[in-house]
């Protein structure tokens, strides 16, 4: 019987802007940071107030996972804003827009109502979007 | 999304929000921050509370606990961290800290620097094993570990049979 997801991938063009990204204008704390030898690092964040779900930063790199034109093809799609990745909560959309924007998080949708609740899209430093809800109260 | 207060109220709420991520280490003057918003010391901390889920000087002494605990985490002494983010008792802070995290600052501390040594010295017990494989990881002979695992791993299969 499956009972949580503890860890999911967003692939990445630089791992230095990508933590610099998701900690400093995200707020997400960084989980596991280990050096895997040269130019290899092994990256998990989670949102604050959910430190069992690592992210994994995952470098498009050439090697085990792509080969050389897999890994140009991966980097191109995740730069033209091919891949979203998931949906994001916050409390306040507004106030969350408005703090991400001071910190130069580009947004592509403003907050708009929706059914169930209000949506914003915004893209992380490599192109990936995803969407930051705020839940109706029902 | 006409139940929020007006945009201006949001961002100098926001704005006050930043100013205390920004300077947490200092002597705020909360009093100030709500003139400086521009609206009633009243207004201002009802606002903030309902974007925030707390009040400035409530936010604000979660800003400074969290910052304390990555000067924590990276080594740094327990008096350094307390003055470093803006308390000026070791005694309150480590009670406060403590209330707050259910550990003392050096509880804290030496969790997160047996993480990070664990991290360091056998990443591969803290990075799922598909991922591993998938980079190349386990084959890699410099990590000490997976020797271990190995051996373990045959052990077991001994065992199994």
């Amino acid at each position: 019987m499956i009972t949580r997801m503890n860890h999911v991938s967003i692939f990445v063009l630089d791992q230095t802007s990508t933590h610099d990204f998701y900690v400093n204008k995200l707020g997400f704390k960084v989980n596991t940071d280990a050096e895997m030898g040269p130019g290899k690092r092994w990256l998990t964040v989670n949102p604050p107030d959910q430190p069992d779900l690592e992210i994994t930063l995952m470098l498009i790199d050439d090697g085990m996972m792509f080969n050389k034109d897999s890994a140009a093809k991966m980097r191109d799609l995740v730069k033209s804003g091919t891949f979203g990745f998931g949906v994001f909560q916050c409390d306040d959309l507004r106030a969350t827009y408005e703090e991400m924007k001071a910190k130069g998080v580009e947004f592509t949708k403003p907050p708009t109502e929706e059914f169930y609740g209000y949506e914003a899209l915004f893209k992380d430093d490599s192109g990936n979007w995803f969407s930051l809800g705020q839940k109706k109260a029902h | 999304m006409e139940e929020y207060p007006r945009q201006y109220l949001y961002l100098r709420t926001v704005r006050a929000k930043l100013f205390i991520d920004a300077n947490f280490a200092t002597d705020i003057d909360l009093d100030k921050i709500a003139d400086e918003a521009c609206f009633s010391k009243f207004h201002f901390v009802r606002l903030f509370k309902a974007i925030y889920g707390a009040t400035p000087h409530q936010y604000l002494t979660h800003v400074r606990v969290e910052r304390a605990k990555e000067y924590l985490a990276d080594g740094q002494t327990v008096a350094y961290a307390c003055f470093k983010v803006g308390f000026d008792s070791i005694s309150s802070f480590t009670g406060l800290f403590k209330r707050r995290t259910g550990l003392t600052p050096r509880q804290f501390q030496l969790q997160r620097l047996n993480f990070k040594e664990s991290v360091a010295a056998k990443p591969l017990h803290h990075i799922p094993g598909c991922f591993a494989e998938k980079k190349g990881w386990k084959k890699n002979s410099n990590f000490r570990e997976v020797q271990s695992i190995d051996v373990v791993s045959e052990a077991e299969n001994n065992e199994s049979l």
